[in-house]
């Protein structure tokens, strides 16, 4: 073992006659002032807690706080998401999963030529950046305040198109439907439809 | 009222009296654990601006039932390392030990059980503190033997870190035992609650022992700030780590009962027991006297919530402070107690005049401050700022001359 060790080169040195200089330390503080923290955690026994009781009682959120995603619609309806992909792009937990589409006139769920046709996020992986919402060109993806998404088995956290979606609001048809008859793309992107045409109600197919 | 002696009252108890009485004391030990669990919680969790568990049942109290209930529902590991026989064997020493300290305390006076008249006292030995301290250093056989046959490391650390710290906080809590013994005369415990009875609680008379008793206890207990046993922080769980299930529930029951244990100890010796506080007297024959068993309770939680406001307060000390604190404090103070207090117990019982007496007492009272300027004086002549010199003397580890260090220690 010893020859491992480098042999000193002369009597100058060992371990005990490697200098130091002594650290003085702190003496104990006045007993007054040890009594004192006492006095904290009693005095705090008669103090308003802080636990707010959870599942009872729900605190609100921040109004920006980071939740669940929503799949939002057009006044109309129709599907924001035009199935691009960005989302999945920005995401840096790789938790988002899409698959475009082609809007036939049969099939129309978005302005325009695509829809999402898959659209998948695994709550199990999603850090809550708000990258993807950054990152949507359509406004199609925001978040929602929703914060209890736990379950018990990873199947459930792989949310699906249908869970994200937002619910249909007054004046909305489920789509798929016609857009608004003598509206583009673009003008629902600049938010010229208020609401649903009586002729975009499909009555049977054409 | 209660002039007869608990010893001689509880001297005739036929033998299924004292059965009764054992499944009673053990009924109240496991009782109060349960208790002693939840309110610990609870008043933690107040004095963190928390609220503590208040699920289980009215306010929680049921919590530490379903917990238990819960450790015995989990699986129970034994390690592959592990010395089985003694791995099994060790939480039952600790916690079987506990439950015989409660033997000998008195918990009420001259009460009427099932038509006899007796007092909630197992037994009175002549020794019966020292049975106490006996059984409660047994009780420390089975923390070692759980860290020594965990077959695990950290386990092992923390046996040992509560073997040492046991037996050199035993012998602080010991010698202030001996001024109790002194001044009362007998190692019975009734005995003892009898003379505080006559005279003063002990906790006035002997107030340093008292101060020395209460220290002692918690670091005899491994309760916090002296868990060193167990530091979570260090050690994971210390001597525990390794125990599941129920060999787990039977570590934490020994702890708390322990904690009841020494409590009740503290109660005995220098609170006057069972009895009621001084200008209450009249309470104690109220429920046909079970009314003292109140009154002792009542002091078992005041040093229990001691214990808890310790925990809520003070940080874990390190492993050399400790020491340092129980050899070179708390010995050598309660040394020279016990010197003081046998001087003056002597000079009392060879009718020495009063005036002697009080002499004496002055004349140590001088000496102590004496001493205490003193060592003030020096503390000041240490601190005082050095002369200055041309570079600032900061405290840094110094630079080796050499590019080796000899770690053999050959010549």
């Amino acid at each position: 073992m010893s020859d491992f060790i480098e042999k000193k080169n002369s009597g100058q040195a060992d371990i005990n006659s490697v200098p130091f200089s002594e650290v003085e330390q702190p003496g104990p503080a006045p007993l007054a002032q040890q009594a004192k923290g006492f006095w904290v955690t009693f005095s705090s026994m008669f103090k308003k807690n802080q636990t707010v009781q959870y599942p009872d009682v729900k605190a609100p959120t921040q109004p920006r706080f980071h939740g669940r995603h929503q799949l939002n619609r057009h006044p109309d309806g129709l599907e924001k998401c035009i199935g691009c992909e960005l989302c999945a792009w920005a995401c840096p937990a790789d938790a988002i999963y899409v698959e475009g589409g082609n809007n036939t006139p049969g099939n129309q769920l978005s302005p325009g030529e695509r829809h999402g046709a898959v659209y998948q996020i695994n709550y199990l992986r999603c850090i809550f950046c708000g990258l993807c919402v950054e990152a949507c060109p359509t406004r199609a993806l925001t978040m929602t305040n929703e914060y209890e998404l736990a379950d018990d088995k990873r199947q459930k956290l792989i949310f699906e198109k249908e869970d994200l979606l937002a619910p249909l609001r007054q004046g909305m048809l489920a789509p798929p439907h016609p857009m608004y008859p003598g509206m583009t793309d673009t003008d629902y992107y600049n938010g010229d439809v208020k609401e649903a045409h009586p002729s975009q109600a499909m009555n049977g197919d054409k | 009222m209660n002039t007869l002696n608990n010893a001689v009252l509880i001297a005739k108890d036929p033998g299924w009296l004292i059965a009764v009485k054992g499944v009673l004391v053990f009924a109240i030990c496991v009782l109060c654990t349960l208790m002693a669990v939840w309110a610990e919680r609870r008043v933690l969790a107040k004095m963190q601006l928390r609220t503590g568990p208040n699920r289980v049942g009215k306010f929680g109290l049921l919590q530490s039932l379903a917990d238990g209930v819960k450790l015995a529902l989990k699986e129970d590991i034994i390690p592959a390392a592990a010395d089985k026989v003694v791995f099994i064997l060790a939480p039952i020493i600790a916690t079987s030990m506990c439950f015989m300290a409660f033997a000998v305390i008195p918990m009420t006076g001259e009460v009427n059980l099932f038509g006899q008249k007796t007092a909630l006292q197992m037994t009175d030995l002549p020794v019966s503190v020292l049975y106490i301290l006996a059984v409660t250093s047994i009780g420390v056989y089975g923390v070692v033997l759980a860290g020594w046959s965990s077959g695990s490391t950290y386990p092992l650390l923390g046996g040992l870190r509560s073997s040492a710290q046991v037996i050199s906080y035993e012998i602080a809590m010991g010698l202030s035992l001996v001024a109790v013994f002194i001044y009362a005369g007998s190692m019975s415990t009734s005995t003892i609650v009898g003379s505080q009875h006559q005279h003063i609680w002990n906790a006035v008379v002997l107030f340093p022992s008292f101060v020395i008793y209460v220290i002692s206890m918690v670091g005899e207990t491994n309760r916090a700030p002296f868990d060193l046993a167990e530091a979570e922080g260090e050690l994971v769980g210390g001597f525990h780590t390794e125990y599941s299930s129920l060999k787990f529930a039977l570590f934490f029951l020994a702890e708390y009962v322990n904690i009841i244990a020494v409590s009740a100890l503290a109660t005995t010796l220098f609170l006057g027991g069972y009895h009621a506080l001084p200008g209450l007297g009249f309470t104690e024959s109220w429920l046909g006297g079970w009314f003292t068993l109140v009154w002792f309770f009542l002091k078992v939680i005041f040093f229990f919530f001691i214990f808890m406001w310790l925990r809520a307060t003070l940080p874990r000390l390190r492993y050399d402070q400790f020491m340092k604190f129980g050899w070179k404090v708390l010995i050598p103070v309660s040394l020279v107690w016990i010197l003081i207090v046998a001087s003056l117990r002597v000079l009392q019982q060879e009718g020495a005049p009063r005036i002697a007496t009080i002499a004496f007492a002055v004349g140590i009272v001088l000496l102590v401050m004496a001493a205490s300027s003193l060592i003030d004086r020096s503390k000041a002549k240490a601190r005082a700022p050095q002369p200055e010199g041309d570079a600032p003397n900061f405290p840094i580890p110094s630079l080796p001359e050499v590019n080796s260090i000899n770690v053999s220690g050959g010549k």
